[in-house]
C-alpha cells in the first residue's frame, strides 16, 4: 500500500496507479523498525510547467467535481513551475451554492484561505481541524461502506479543493496525515457514533497537545533566554513569538521589542497591535531599515512555517535576510517552532518550492501616482510576490521546540523519534 | 541655530547694501542691482535645497545639483569684487557653508565648493609660477627637510587670475555634463549576455548604464522596490519600456533571489573617504547578501559624489523623514505608544564593495583615498 509516509500534500487518486510521475526514487521499504521511507512523489503545485502533470491534475479535479483555479498574470521565468493566483478571482465563484460535493464548512475555509483572512501556519491548521470536526460530525456512513475507508475517501476532494484555494502548508499536511491515520485505525466493530466521538476527541487532543501545550512549553523555555534590559527584534506576525513575549512580560521581565515589517503583507502591524495592547514598549521599522536598527538589538526571535530535514528553516520571506544581517552584527538568532511543523522535505533555495502570491499586491499609490498600474500591458515587466524563503542553518543559533532547545541540524533526529512513535 | 546664522548674514548683507554707495571693501557683494540679482539666485538655490530633501529623492538629481552649484559659484566669482585669491576663497567658503547647511545630506554641494577652492589654489599657484607639485601634499620627508612650511596666504594680486579661474570652472562644468555618458559608455565592459543583474531603488546613473548595455546585449534585471518610497517601481517601468526584461521584488525577497543573481549594480548618494557608501536604505542588506553569495557589487558613482567625510559621525550620518510613511496615521490607536523610525540612508562598509565605476574609469575601493587627495586640498576638508 503506497501510502504517504512523507509530508507531501497530494493524496493518491482513488483507484488509479501512479504512472509517469517524476518521482526522484522508487524504493519504498517501509519496515516498521527502520524508517527508510523515500517515497517522493512531487507535489503537483510545483510542477506547473509540465503539461502532463497539469492534464492529470485537471482530470482528477474533474472527477472530484472541483473547479480548477487558473494562473494569473505574467509569471517571472524563474518561477514558471509555480502557480500564481489572483485574489480577485476566488475559486468559490465557480462553485454552485450549495455545493453538492463539498461541505460548506470547507467552502468557507477555502475562501478564507484564498482571501488571506486566515493566515499564519498555526491559525490555518487550527481552522482546518475545526472544519474537519464539523465534517466528521455531519458525516453518516452510507450502507455497505466502512467508516474507516469511506471517510478518508470523502476527505480527499476536500483536500484537493483546499489545495486549489491555497497550497497546503507543512503544518496542515502533518495534521491531515494524523487525521487520516486515526481514521484508518478505527476498528471496524465500532459503532458510528462511538467512532465519530473518538475522532473528534483525537482532533481535540492534537490541537491541545501539539499547538496549545507546545506553545506553553516553548514559552517556558524561552523565558530563560530573555533577560532584563533586552532589546528583542521580531519579524512579521508569528503567533508563537507573540505568545512568548506576552508571557515573558507577564512574568515581569523588562524588555523592549522592535517589530520589523515588510511590504506588501504588512503583518507586523498586527503583531504591533497585540504587543502594544499588552503594554510592551515597541519600535516599528520596515525591513530596509534593519541594518540601521540592529546595533541596538540584543536578540532576534523568529517564527517558522516549517523546519526542513536538512536544517533549513522555511519561513515568511524576509526571515533569511534578517538572520543574515543579524549574523553580520553578531546578534543571536533564535527560532521558535513546534514539532508538528517539522517536515521531511529538504530544500536548499527559495526557488524550487515556494508560493507566489497575487502580484497586484505590489502596486502602491503614492502621492496620487501609481507607477505600476498597467504592469500587465508592459511586455517585459514582471512583479514577484514571494511568500516563503529558506534560511540556512548557519544563520540560526538555536531552535526552541516543545521537546527542548536544539540546534538546527537536529531536526532529522526529532523526526526519526517522532516517526518511531507514530509507527 | 543654523537658521539664525543665515539671518545674521542677511542682516549684514542689507547693511552693506546701504553702505555700498560710500565705501567698497573687498570681499563684499557687488553694487545694488547686480547684488540683488546674485543674492536672489543664491537664496532661490538655498530654498530649493531645503525643500528638496524630503527623502523621496531630491527634486533634482545629484548631477543637476552639482551643475547648479558650480554655475552659482562661477557667477559669484564673476560678480563679487575681490582683489586676491584669498578674498575669493573667503567669499566662496562663506557661501559654501550656507549652502551645505541648507541641506547637509546633499553632499554634492560641499564637494563642488571644495573642487572650486582647489581650482583657485591651482590657478594661483600657476600664476605665481611655482610648479604644482611643490604645493602638493607634504610628505613626512618634505616636512623635515623644508624646515617649516612657507605661509601661503594667497594675497598676491594677478590680473589674469579671474579669467583663469572662470575658465577652469567652465571646464569643470563640461566635465560634469559628461559624467553620466562617460559612465554609461563603460557598460559593455561589465555586462555580458544572459546575465541577471540586481539593483535597488532608483539611480539615474545606473539607469543610463543599463540602458546603454541593453542596446547591444540581452539580460534580465531584478529591481528591489526600496520601501517605503518605492522608487524601484519607477526604475522598473523605465527599464522595461526600453525593452529590458525587468522584475520587481519586495525588499524582503532580496536574500531569497540573490542566489540567481550574477551581479549587483547600484548607485549611491555619497562615496565616503574610506571607500564606504552612504546609499539608500536597504543597500547594506543587499551588500551583505551579495557578499554571502560571492556576487560582485558594482557601484556606479560619478566623481562629484566623492566626499572627504568619514562615516564615524554617528549623529550626523543618518537622516530621517516623517514616520507616517512607515506607519500611517490611520493606525491612530497605537501610534502614540510606538516609536517609528524611517531612516533614509544606510552605511555600506568598503569591504563589501567590489568595484567603483566612475566617469574616469573603474577603481577598487582601496584607491578612493588617492582620488580624493587629487580632487580636494586637505585644508578644504573643513569648509
Amino acid at each position: 500500500m503506497a501510502d504517504d509516509v512523507t509530508g507531501s500534500h497530494v493524496t493518491i487518486p482513488h483507484g488509479q496507479k501512479s504512472k509517469t510521475f517524476k518521482s526522484t526514487s522508487e524504493a519504498v521499504v517501509v519496515n516498521t523498525h527502520t524508517v527508510f521511507s523515500v517515497v517522493k512523489r512531487l507535489p503537483e503545485h510545483i510542477q506547473v510547467d509540465d503539461p502532463d502533470v497539469l492534464k492529470k491534475l485537471a482530470k482528477k479535479l474533474e472527477r472530484q467535481q472541483i473547479p480548477r483555479r487558473l494562473d494569473y498574470g505574467y509569471k517571472v521565468s524563474l518561477f514558471s513551475h509555480l502557480l500564481q493566483y489572483s485574489r480577485k478571482a476566488p475559486l468559490t465563484q465557480q462553485l454552485s451554492i450549495p455545493s453538492a460535493v463539498i461541505h460548506p464548512a470547507i467552502v468557507r475555509l477555502g475562501l478564507q484561505y484564498s482571501q488571506g483572512i486566515v493566515a499564519g501556519s498555526n491559525a490555518r491548521s487550527i481552522a482546518l481541524l475545526h472544519a474537519f470536526k464539523q465534517v466528521i460530525s455531519d458525516y453518516t456512513t452510507p450502507s455497505n461502506e466502512e467508516l474507516s475507508r469511506d471517510l478518508v475517501n470523502k476527505l480527499k476532494p476536500y483536500i484537493s479543493f483546499l489545495n486549489q484555494c491555497r497550497p497546503l502548508s507543512a503544518s496542515m499536511g502533518n495534521a491531515i496525515k494524523y487525521i487520516k491515520k486515526e481514521i484508518s485505525n478505527i476498528p471496524s466493530q465500532f459503532k458510528e457514533d462511538d467512532a465519530k466521538k473518538k475522532l473528534l476527541n483525537c482532533i481535540e487532543c492534537f490541537i491541545e497537545e501539539k499547538i496549545v501545550l507546545a506553545a506553553k512549553a516553548i514559552a517556558k523555555s524561552s523565558i530563560e533566554k530573555i533577560n532584563d534590559g533586552d532589546v528583542i527584534l521580531v519579524y512579521g506576525c508569528s503567533s508563537l513569538v507573540n505568545h512568548i513575549l506576552c508571557e515573558a512580560f507577564e512574568k515581569g521581565r523588562k524588555f523592549r521589542v522592535i517589530v520589523v515589517d515588510s511590504r506588501p503583507r504588512l503583518e507586523g502591524r498586527e503583531a504591533l497591535r497585540r504587543l502594544v495592547q499588552k503594554g510592551i514598549s515597541c519600535t516599528y521599522v520596515l525591513i530596509s531599515a534593519v541594518s540601521y536598527i540592529l546595533p541596538e538589538v540584543s536578540k532576534v526571535f523568529l517564527g517558522a512555517h516549517a523546519l526542513l530535514a536538512n536544517g533549513y528553516v522555511m519561513s515568511r520571506v524576509g526571515t533569511s535576510q534578517i538572520a543574515l544581517v543579524a549574523k553580520a552584527f553578531n546578534v543571536p538568532v533564535l527560532v521558535c517552532c513546534e514539532t508538528y511543523k517539522f517536515c521531511e522535505r529538504v530544500q536548499t533555495d527559495s526557488f524550487v518550492s515556494n508560493e507566489l502570491d497575487d502580484p497586484d499586491d505590489l502596486i502602491v499609490t503614492r502621492k496620487g501616482e501609481t507607477q505600476l498600474k498597467d504592469w500587465q500591458q508592459v511586455p517585459r515587466l514582471g512583479l514577484l510576490n514571494l511568500v516563503y524563503d529558506v534560511t540556512p542553518p548557519d544563520f540560526v543559533d538555536l531552535v526552541i521546540t516543545d521537546l527542548g532547545m536544539i540546534p538546527c541540524t537536529s531536526v532529522p533526529v526529532v523526526l526519526r523519534v517522532k516517526n518511531v512513535d507514530l509507527l | 541655530h543654523k537658521i539664525t546664522s543665515s539671518c545674521k548674514h542677511e542682516a549684514t548683507l542689507s547693511s552693506t547694501n546701504q553702505k555700498a554707495a560710500c565705501s567698497r571693501s573687498p570681499g563684499t557683494m557687488p553694487g545694488p542691482y547686480r547684488e540683488t540679482d546674485l543674492t536672489e539666485k543664491v537664496e532661490a538655490f538655498l530654498s530649493d535645497l531645503k525643500r528638496g530633501g524630503s527623502g523621496t529623492g531630491p527634486l533634482r538629481g545629484s548631477a543637476e545639483t552639482a551643475r547648479e552649484t558650480t554655475a552659482l559659484l562661477r557667477r559669484i566669482t564673476a560678480q563679487v569684487r575681490w582683489s586676491s585669491a584669498g578674498d575669493l576663497m573667503e567669499v566662496i567658503r562663506k557661501e559654501g557653508r550656507r549652502m551645505s547647511a541648507a541641506q547637509p545630506s546633499e553632499t554634492t554641494v560641499g564637494n563642488m565648493i571644495r573642487r572650486v577652492l582647489k581650482i583657485i589654489r591651482e590657478e594661483y599657484a600657476r600664476s605665481r609660477g611655482s610648479s604644482e607639485e611643490a604645493d602638493q601634499q607634504e610628505s613626512l620627508h618634505k616636512l623635515l627637510t623644508s624646515g617649516g612650511l612657507s605661509e601661503e596666504n594667497f594675497r598676491q594680486y594677478f590680473t589674469a587670475l579671474k579669467a583663469n579661474v572662470i575658465e577652469a570652472i567652465n571646464e569643470l562644468l563640461t566635465e560634469l555634463e559628461g559624467t553620466t555618458d562617460n559612465i554609461a559608455m563603460q557598460a559593455l565592459e561589465h555586462i555580458h549576455s544572459n546575465e541577471v543583474i540586481m539593483t535597488i531603488g532608483r539611480s539615474r546613473t545606473v539607469e543610463a548604464f543599463l540602458k546603454d548595455a541593453a542596446r547591444k546585449r540581452k539580460f534580465h534585471v531584478i529591481v528591489a522596490e526600496c520601501a517605503p518610497f518605492c522608487q524601484g517601481h519607477e526604475m522598473a517601468t523605465s527599464l522595461s519600456k526600453d525593452g529590458i526584461e525587468t522584475t520587481v521584488i519586495t525588499d524582503a525577497a532580496i536574500f531569497a533571489v540573490m542566489s540567481r543573481v550574477n551581479k549587483v549594480i547600484i548607485g549611491t548618494q555619497t562615496v565616503l573617504a574610506n571607500g564606504g557608501l552612504r546609499a539608500v536604505n536597504g543597500t547594506h542588506t543587499l551588500a551583505l547578501a551579495a557578499k554571502h553569495h560571492s556576487t560582485p557589487l558594482i557601484v556606479c558613482a560619478p566623481m562629484f559624489k566623492l566626499s572627504p567625510q568619514f562615516p564615524n559621525e554617528e549623529d550626523t550620518f543618518h537622516k530621517f523623514v516623517s514616520p507616517h510613511e512607515v506607519l500611517p496615521f490611520t493606525e491612530g490607536e497605537i501610534l502614540s505608544k510606538v516609536n517609528v523610525h524611517c531612516p533614509v540612508f544606510d552605511y555600506v562598509p568598503p569591504e563589501l564593495i567590489t568595484l567603483f565605476i566612475s566617469n574616469i574609469g573603474g577603481h577598487a575601493p582601496s584607491y578612493i583615498y588617492r582620488l580624493m587627495s587629487e580632487l580636494y586640498h586637505p585644508e578644504d576638508h573643513e569648509l
